[in-house]
């Protein structure tokens, strides 16, 4: 098989786990006697080389991602398709899952932002990381990170995804609980890790009922096998339903979706840089590509169809609401990541897979510079993450003010940037399209109207106004260095132009993007909701896209005129109605139901089964075994008088005995 | 030969010697009972050899014999050493492997 550059592509998972080995050996090493010594604090030698492996390698990585890609984009539009197995890894009777890359528009995108972004974020880290002195076992989780991400993209089978999946479920435990000997940070951590888990449960159950049904797990085979078991029967659209659950499942928990999203922003203990990597720019995003790649699956069931839109509105409407009353900058944009991880859902959910995954895209690219932004302006602040203790950053910290300012615009859907196109085309096809409902357009379009607002209250809060600092950090105010500023300038531009490849026909563009992605998603609804959606006329859907950049004007509106103009109105309105600011406050207490409803119920299950179960009756069997067997020898033992008599006198019974019975028988 | 006196004579040793065993308190006579009861047997053994005409009874007989001597030489050096311990031979006496 000679295909060029397509035979490295194998250098795309490998280069970020070389730097894991190598970041690894010097975090065993160099790095870890050093700190259990807790000597000096003088700068160690190996920072340096750290920090050029840890973004080099995916930088590497990128660019091998981004040759790959030209590679493939040389090809015709049928044949872009490329596997390259590895190695067999598991041959088991009827059942076979090589460890193998498979190559197609949809992961080629998943790569280049994972690396692409990834990249700008190692370099960010490099200085963001600087003052810690664990430096090299963040730089080994990163690439760790990156290494299970790019394998979650890149695996040709459910199999190999699951292994991604869970990589990323591992590295985000260990990077939220960086901080480990904060008990916040370990304590989010885990939550991550046991939320995930939920969903792992669902995903794997789902991968079973795959397995079960189509006999392999491989993309190209499942998906090539859906017309003929449907025709005769082995498909029906019940198992294709629990199938399509059951991964939602697992994407509900991996991607913060409602009912599993309560882990995201307990995961802003991390360090920023890591909430800009895992809950922005890859992680999240994995449950909204493994629905993308499962479209054939979910186009068969209607069900699941609007399952997944309904919960993507209202995880976006829910969420954002939030983020209205959250005061410390990295959790409105948690709550943010969330809310617009709900529009890639329900952009999946309408059948408009490639809408949902240039949403990723752009997504990608101003979440992480919102996300490394918000990193600066914390790193400026010495730590400071409550907005009510910023303000007026504008003139201290102008680069960051400028690209954050950017990434708001964008995420707003001003005209022009990136974010208006990915989030009109979901707003359009959720109006437009078969699956599409009229509610659905409705919640988006409000969801999106309340996202300009809080972003905007965030950038007002923040960078303009009266300064509302302590003393003594403001002394200390700076701009940050370039290994930071420049990753922002960057996502800045990308946040711009990111949304240029996909500029819909309306609008006198053309849309490369679904161009691109339409071998993966061409053999579904989307092409007759893009089909439907020519037909739409052309004055709808202008008209609509002016609604909805009118909502979010008015959101913005709305936020200059609480925070600029009438700086006192909030809290004027906030105790006017003190009920419902409480609980949108705390969140609508969802982390206390939950934990009334099912933390505690499990844990007074757990223990019952302790107190009633384990201790009365496991240990009743083991204790009753023992004091029987005790008994029975206190009763026994008085047979053995040491008298030599007593013994030769049983003997002669015994004897007797024998032979009596010989005799009578 | 009619057997049966030899083995009245027999079962009427051996008897002796299990009452011997079972009744007497002393280690040494209980030992000189089972050799009664070892040679009661004997008695039988060749006496039904002699009436089938059979030579294997007798060579049982000095089988029997020869462990007898053995055992005799080993109880005897046991009774020796527990004597020089405990200063006795009677059997009541010697319980330590009570519960």
């Amino acid at each position: 098989m000679v295909s060029g550059v397509l035979d490295f592509l194998w250098l795309v998972p490998a280069l970020p786990l070389l730097g894991v080995i190598l970041n690894g050996a010097v975090a065993l090493f160099a790095e870890r006697p050093l700190l259990l010594a807790e000597e000096s604090h003088a700068p160690a030698p190996y920072r340096k080389l750290v920090a050029f492996i840890g973004p080099a390698v995916v930088g590497g990585a990128f660019v091998v991602a981004l040759l790959s890609m030209l590679e493939l984009a040389a090809r015709s539009a049928h044949d872009r398709l490329f596997v390259q197995v590895l190695f067999p890894w598991i041959e088991a009777g009827g059942f076979s899952a090589a460890a193998a890359l498979q190559l197609d528009p949809l992961s080629s995108v998943m790569i280049l932002v994972v690396t692409g972004v990834g990249f700008l974020i190692h370099v960010y880290s490099v200085g963001y990381m600087s003052h810690e002195k664990a430096f090299a076992r963040y730089f080994v989780y990163l690439n760790l990170f990156t290494f299970a991400m790019l394998i979650l993209v890149l695996g040709s089978n459910y199999l190999l995804m699951f292994v991604g999946w869970e990589g990323v479920g591992l590295c985000s435990y260990l990077l939220i609980g960086y901080w480990y000997e904060k008990k916040s940070a370990s304590d989010a951590g885990k939550k991550a890790f046991i939320v995930n888990r939920i969903g792992d449960f669902g995903f794997i159950l789902g991968l079973f009922l795959l397995f079960w049904t189509f006999g392999t797990v491989n993309y190209t085979e499942v998906f090539a096998r859906i017309p003929l078991l449907s025709a005769s029967g082995t498909l029906t659209p019940a198992i294709a339903t629990a199938i399509t659950l059951l991964f939602f499942l697992g994407a509900v928990g991996k991607s913060a979706q409602i009912p599993l999203y309560v882990w995201l922003p307990d995961a802003m203990e991390g360090p920023t840089p890591v909430s800009a990597l895992i809950h922005a720019a890859t992680m999240v995003t994995a449950g909204v590509y493994m629905v993308a790649r499962s479209n054939a699956l979910y186009l068969l069931s209607p069900v699941s169809m609007g399952v997944v839109a309904a919960v993507g509105a209202a995880t976006a409407i829910f969420s954002a609401t939030i983020g209205i009353t959250q005061n410390d900058i990295k959790r409105v944009l948690a709550y943010s990541t969330v809310s617009q991880l709900g529009y890639m859902f329900l952009a999946c959910g309408v059948g408009a897979f490639t809408a949902g995954i240039f949403h990723l895209m752009t997504h990608a690219f101003f979440k992480a510079l919102l996300f490394l932004g918000s990193g600066s302006v914390i790193h400026a602040l010495s730590g400071e993450q409550d907005m009510r203790k910023m303000g007026s950053l504008k003139k201290h910290l102008p680069i960051t003010f400028t690209t954050m300012f950017i990434a708001t615009l964008a995420i707003a859907g001003i005209p022009g940037l990136s974010g208006f196109f990915s989030k009109d085309e979901i707003l359009w096809k959720a109006f437009s399209s078969v699956h599409g409902h009229l509610i659905l357009w409705a919640i988006g379009t409000l969801a999106a109207g309340v996202t300009a607002f809080y972003m905007f209250r965030l950038v007002f809060m923040t960078f303009f106004g009266e300064s509302r600092m302590e003393p003594q950090v403001e002394k200390h105010v700076h701009e940050s260095p370039y290994s930071m500023t420049v990753p922002l300038m960057l996502l800045a531009v990308l946040s711009v132009v990111g949304g240029w490849v996909g500029i819909p026909a309306v609008l006198g563009g053309y849309n490369y993007f679904e161009a691109w992605l339409a071998p993966v998603f061409g053999h579904g609804a989307e092409g007759a909701a893009a089909h439907g959606g020519g037909h739409a006329p052309v004055a709808l859907e202008l008209g609509l896209m002016a609604g909805s950049v009118a909502v979010a004007l008015c959101g913005i509106g709305l936020a200059w005129y609480l925070y600029r103009v009438r700086t006192g109105k909030p809290k004027e309105i906030a105790e006017a109605m003190p009920g419902l600011y409480d609980v949108v406050l705390n969140k609508y207490y969802v982390d206390e139901i939950y934990d009334i409803l099912i933390v505690r119920r499990i844990r007074d299950g757990s223990v019952w089964l302790w107190q009633a179960f384990d201790a009365m009756f496991i240990d009743g069997i083991v204790n009753g075994v023992a004091a029987v067997v005790r008994g029975a020898g206190d009763a026994v033992r008085r047979l053995q008088t040491g008298m030599v008599g007593n013994y030769a006198f049983s003997l002669l019974l015994g004897a007797v005995f024998i032979v009596g019975y010989i005799l009578i028988r | 030969m009619e057997p049966s006196a030899y083995l009245l004579l027999s079962g009427i040793l051996f008897g002796i010697g299990v009452v011997g065993v079972v009744v007497r308190k002393n280690a040494l006579i209980i030992l000189m009972s089972v050799e009664i009861m070892l040679n009661g047997v004997n008695v039988a053994f060749i006496a039904v050899g002699s009436h089938l005409g059979d030579a294997t009874g007798s060579v049982f007989a000095f089988m029997v014999m020869t462990v007898a001597a053995a055992e005799a030489a080993v109880g005897l050096a046991i009774l020796i050493a527990i004597f020089r311990l405990k200063e006795t031979v009677d059997i009541t006496e010697l319980s330590v492997l009570k519960w």
